[in-house]
């Protein structure tokens, strides 16, 4: 059996990149105008904030909780072989606070809403139904794009919130259950090691991942092409998207951040 | 069929233009990567005139319907609807004319998410109307479709004849000046086919709305220039022989990207032209 493979020129593959994140910059900047054009869509708004942010939050509370506890578990042998178990309350607050709070959450609800949301508009396009607002007079992005962003980008920052606090809440369980961590030693330490800047990156890290996630997520959707099969590869790409854009985003906001405030 | 009876208000959704066509198609092209889907297409529809569209599948008659409504932009050529030229308009100005045209999908394309009163009441909704209006044009336009008794529920409920029947209710719920139809009765068994043709026939008949009617049965198009909607008795009745359709019927046939026959019914059935004649047989 003879197997044939169609060549792609490398400018084609370029242009159609080149394509992709232009007509996603457009869809960004859209859905962000469309914040300060009537009519606003509350209801829509609300709905979304229901299922991104109440939907999220069993997931949420539930990675918190692990992520705080193992942070806390993995540190504490090495802490305790330099005596400095009662650190434990200082490193788990920080990680949580600043890096993996808000990394974790965005993952976790990039993984469930930036699916759902291309998988939702892509059966949208296929059945013709963006169409068919579109005819009913209606504007897409601002019915379905724009909700669905500013719920995931306000939502985030309070799952990001519950899941810091889980974080340290699962660290505070092993430290104290298992290394015998006094109580009030390890919530002071986790208190006072907190700075402005550490409160700042963690709480603006999940309003970027939130746009991110909800825009990918709807670009992918609206971009689907190919029927029911093409409903499932946006879904993929959607998830795999966002998931490396986070990554890649929280890298450079973490820099930017240590670049203005300077290193701890 | 007997339909049921009309909704109150008066019949005055056809508000004519003081000048140009409801629709029409200035030498428009469009082409999907290396297909031509349309090459060169001209033709004018009346106002109070129906258009019947056949060709073959594929032909690109559904994408005709979108490029009309500014759903789709062409590669060259004009396009003009209710006296403006949809091909120079931006997607914000294309909104408000979309709201006095009309558009029956081929899949229905309901909002599955949302019931049937709110699919149908979607436009009003966004108009701002108040929900006690709402909910009376609803039900009158659903009674007119002969599906009240649907206000209640979702479109996966309802059977596929049903779905293209609430979707023409949304089309028709703002009294359009013009209506595309996409394949009303495709995928239909002939009684649902039959109700439908008569529901567009009603519209038709008392409301001179403009169309435009994407079709693969041949029959339908025929029927709808052979009857007429007999308010008296609220349904559908053979015009006499010879004796021709008050409102404009028309047909036009795409083939290899171009039309080849633009005409009425008595013109369409002496063409001597083989592939009309081997479509029509």
């Amino acid at each position: 059996m003879a197997f044939e493979f169609e060549l792609i020129s490398p400018i084609e593959v370029a242009k159609d990149v080149a394509l992709a994140v232009q007509e996603y910059t457009l869809l960004s900047a859209q859905s962000l105008a469309n914040f300060f054009r009537r009519p606003l869509y509350m209801g829509d708004m609300l709905q979304q904030a229901d299922l991104i942010g109440v939907g999220s939050l069993p997931i949420v509370v539930l990675t918190g909780l692990s992520v705080g506890a193992l942070l806390a578990l993995n540190s504490a042998s090495t802490l305790q072989q330099f005596g400095g178990i009662t650190l434990i309350g200082r490193l788990v607050s920080i990680g949580m606070v600043t890096e993996l709070g808000p990394l974790i959450t965005g993952l976790m609800v990039a993984g469930r809403n930036a699916s759902g949301m291309a998988s939702e508009l892509g059966s949208m396009i296929v059945t013709e139904q963006i169409d068919a607002m579109r005819a009913l007079g209606t504007d897409p992005t601002k019915k379905l794009i724009t909700p669905r962003v500013g719920a995931t980008a306000f939502m985030l920052f309070f799952l990001t919130i519950i899941a810091d606090l889980l974080g340290l809440i699962g660290g505070y369980a092993v430290a104290h259950l298992l290394f015998g961590v006094d109580t009030q030693q390890y919530w002071t330490t986790v208190w006072q090691i907190l700075v402005f800047r550490d409160v700042f990156t963690g709480l603006i890290k999940p309003v970027l991942f939130g746009f991110i996630i909800s825009t990918v997520g709807c670009y992918y959707g609206m971009s689907t092409r190919g029927g029911t099969q093409g409903v499932g590869r946006s879904t993929t790409q959607a998830v795999v998207a966002s998931s490396v854009l986070i990554l890649v985003v929280d890298f450079f906001v973490t820099k930017l951040i240590f670049a203005i405030f300077g290193y701890r | 069929m007997a339909t049921p009876t009309l909704p109150s208000e008066n019949a005055t959704a056809s508000v004519v233009s003081p000048s140009g066509y409801a629709v029409e198609f200035d030498n428009v092209s469009i082409a999907f990567d290396e297909h031509v889907v349309l090459d060169g297409i001209s033709f004018r529809l009346q106002h109070g005139e129906t258009k019947a569209l056949f060709g073959v599948a594929g032909s690109g008659k559904s994408t005709l319907l979108k490029l009309a409504m500014g759903l789709m932009r062409p590669d060259s050529g004009r396009i003009y609807a209710l006296g403006e030229e949809v091909t120079r308009m931006s997607e914000q100005e294309l909104f408000e004319l979309r709201r006095r045209v009309g558009i029956v999908f081929q899949e229905s394309a309901l909002f599955d998410s949302l019931k049937v009163y709110e699919n149908v009441g979607f436009r009003l909704t966004e108009e701002g109307v108040s929900a006690d209006e709402i909910e009376r044009r609803v039900r009158e336009v659903l009674r007119f479709v002969e599906l009240e008794k649907t206000y209640d529920m979702r479109p996966s409920e309802l059977s596929g004849g049903m779905r293209r029947r609430v979707a023409i209710a949304r089309a028709i719920i703002t009294k359009p000046e013009v209506l595309l139809y996409d394949s009303p009765t495709g995928g239909l068994d002939p009684v649902t086919s039959n109700t439908i043709v008569e529901l567009i026939m009603k519209q038709r008949d008392v409301y001179k709305t403009s169309a435009l009617m994407v079709t693969h049965r041949l029959q339908d198009a025929f029927t709808m220039a052979t009857h007429e909607f007999d308010t008296a008795t609220n349904q559908m009745v053979v015009l006499p022989k010879g004796q021709q359709c008050t409102v404009p019927m028309s047909f036009l046939i795409l083939r290899d990207a171009k039309v080849i026959f633009d005409g009425d019914a008595h013109q369409l059935a002496t063409s001597r032209d083989d592939y009309i004649r081997e479509y029509i047989s």
